[in-house]
């Protein structure tokens, strides 16, 4: 349980840090909290050449207000969510979602671009970006860019982001005060990775009306006749869960629990 | 090898490590603190749990290259915390250990429950108790002793004493 040799470079800003993950040549690689990475490499599931820290760039620790989103730098951590110090785009849902992550211990290191860019179908935050429909901004080597919340997680662990590109965070837009959240997702034990999600955001005032499944074997997917699911109509519920590739007899059943029980939590008082 | 100062319970560790060395080897073998147990080294059992930069983290998935500048407090740092003094007999009295390994991490998460959520110590706190410790493995104890202590702890008045 020792991970391979590597060398260690400590980035100052993003510019740094694309550039020598540009000259890794696609065997660098960026490390911001640690906590998915760093059993990876322990596990040697990972042996990159080099790893780049990301940890020291005050600059996506931040998080600011705009009138119609929030923006959450890369580095904001799971425990910055979830005891609020960071601005909630909605309404404390995002920091409900964080108080569910691993343990308090992996929260304290852990952060949401790492997570994002990491890209385990099983992580709360792939599928919760989703469903709000998060901006990802990147910084690239042909400079900034943004990519959209459909676009940028492509399958189990594989993201719009390549060899030399550096994850700046996310812009998230506000919800109304009236918007309701719905979340479930089971977990063998707390704080384990999940093993099927269900989200809802309902939001009347912005005429948002969503819902995702994640936990799948790939990409979360955003559910597409969402008045049926919302109407709780089972039918409608199996076919969106088949139709996001859940067609093992128990893996379907726990995702079509999944969300109807966070379809029940907006649909309740 | 890379040189890395870090401030260990207090004291400049200077030394020179290996980019792939973790904290809780570094902390081990190079500081000599081995009050910091490794169960299984990926980040699941929580033995390793260290304070860094002042809040628990699990030491065998962070690289001790990466915390040059920091600071850690391992559970020897904790010696003369009183917090951490009341900690101790109430693990004690409550019988929360067997074998000790999982005890240096199951206090550093024990403390930083009692400080973080001072209002778990009613019976209606325990679920959030058990919840908030599922980071930290304990195979002998069952869990009940270590839950027990900790409401020990969080009933008891600031200075110590069991309050009425």
């Amino acid at each position: 349980m020792k991970a391979a040799a590597f060398s260690y470079r400590r980035a100052a800003d993003p510019g740094e840090a694309c550039a020598w993950l540009a000259a890794g040549q696609g065997l660098a690689k960026a490390v911001a909290g640690g906590q998915s990475l760093g059993p990876m490499l322990n596990l040697r599931l990972a042996q990159p050449s080099e790893l780049i820290d990301l940890w020291g760039i005050g600059a996506l620790r931040e998080a600011s207000e705009s009138g119609d989103s929030v923006f959450l730098g890369a580095l904001v951590t799971h425990a910055a969510i979830e005891d609020g110090r960071v601005p909630d785009p909605a309404g404390g849902f995002l920091q409900r979602v964080a108080a569910r992550i691993a343990h308090r211990g992996v929260r304290n290191r852990g952060t949401l671009g790492g997570s994002l860019a990491h890209a385990d179908p099983a992580a709360d935050w792939v599928s919760t970006m989703r469903l709000l429909d998060a901006t990802f901004l990147i910084h690239g080597p042909e400079g900034r860019r943004e990519v959209a919340s459909g676009e940028f997680m492509r399958a189990a662990f594989t993201t719009a982001l390549g060899d030399a590109d550096v994850l700046l965070g996310v812009r998230v837009p506000r919800f109304s005060l009236s918007a309701r959240f719905g979340w479930f997702k089971f977990c063998r034990k707390v704080g384990d990775f999940a093993e099927a999600i269900g989200g809802v955001a309902v939001d009347p005032a912005r005429g948002i009306r969503r819902a995702v499944i994640g936990a799948t074997a790939g990409a979360p997917r955003l559910v597409a006749d969402v008045a049926a699911v919302l109407a709780g109509d089972p039918a409608a519920i199996e076919a969106e869960v088949l139709a996001a590739g859940c067609d093992d007899p128990c893996e379907f059943q726990l995702h079509a629990a999944a969300l109807r029980r966070a379809v029940a939590e907006v649909s309740a008082g | 090898m890379m040189p890395v100062r870090i401030q260990v319970n207090g004291a400049t560790v200077d030394a020179e490590v290996e980019p792939r060395t973790h904290l809780a080897d570094f902390l081990r073998e190079q500081a000599g603190l081995t009050g910091t147990h490794l169960g299984c080294e990926h980040g699941v059992c929580g033995a390793c749990t260290v304070e860094l930069d002042g809040a628990p983290a699990r030491s065998c998935i962070q690289f001790a290259v990466r915390c040059d500048g920091g600071a850690i407090r391992t559970i020897e740092g904790f010696e003369d915390d009183p917090l951490m003094r009341r900690l101790r007999a109430a693990f004690s009295a409550e019988h929360a250990l067997q074998c000790g390994y999982c005890t240096p991490g199951m206090l550093i998460t024990a403390r930083d429950i009692v400080t973080r959520l001072p209002h778990l110590g009613g019976a209606e706190g325990e679920a959030r108790i058990r919840s908030e410790l599922a980071g930290n493995l304990c195979r002998c104890t069952g869990y009940q002793g270590i839950v027990r202590a900790i409401q020990r702890v969080l009933r008891q008045s600031p200075g110590g004493g069991d309050a009425a």
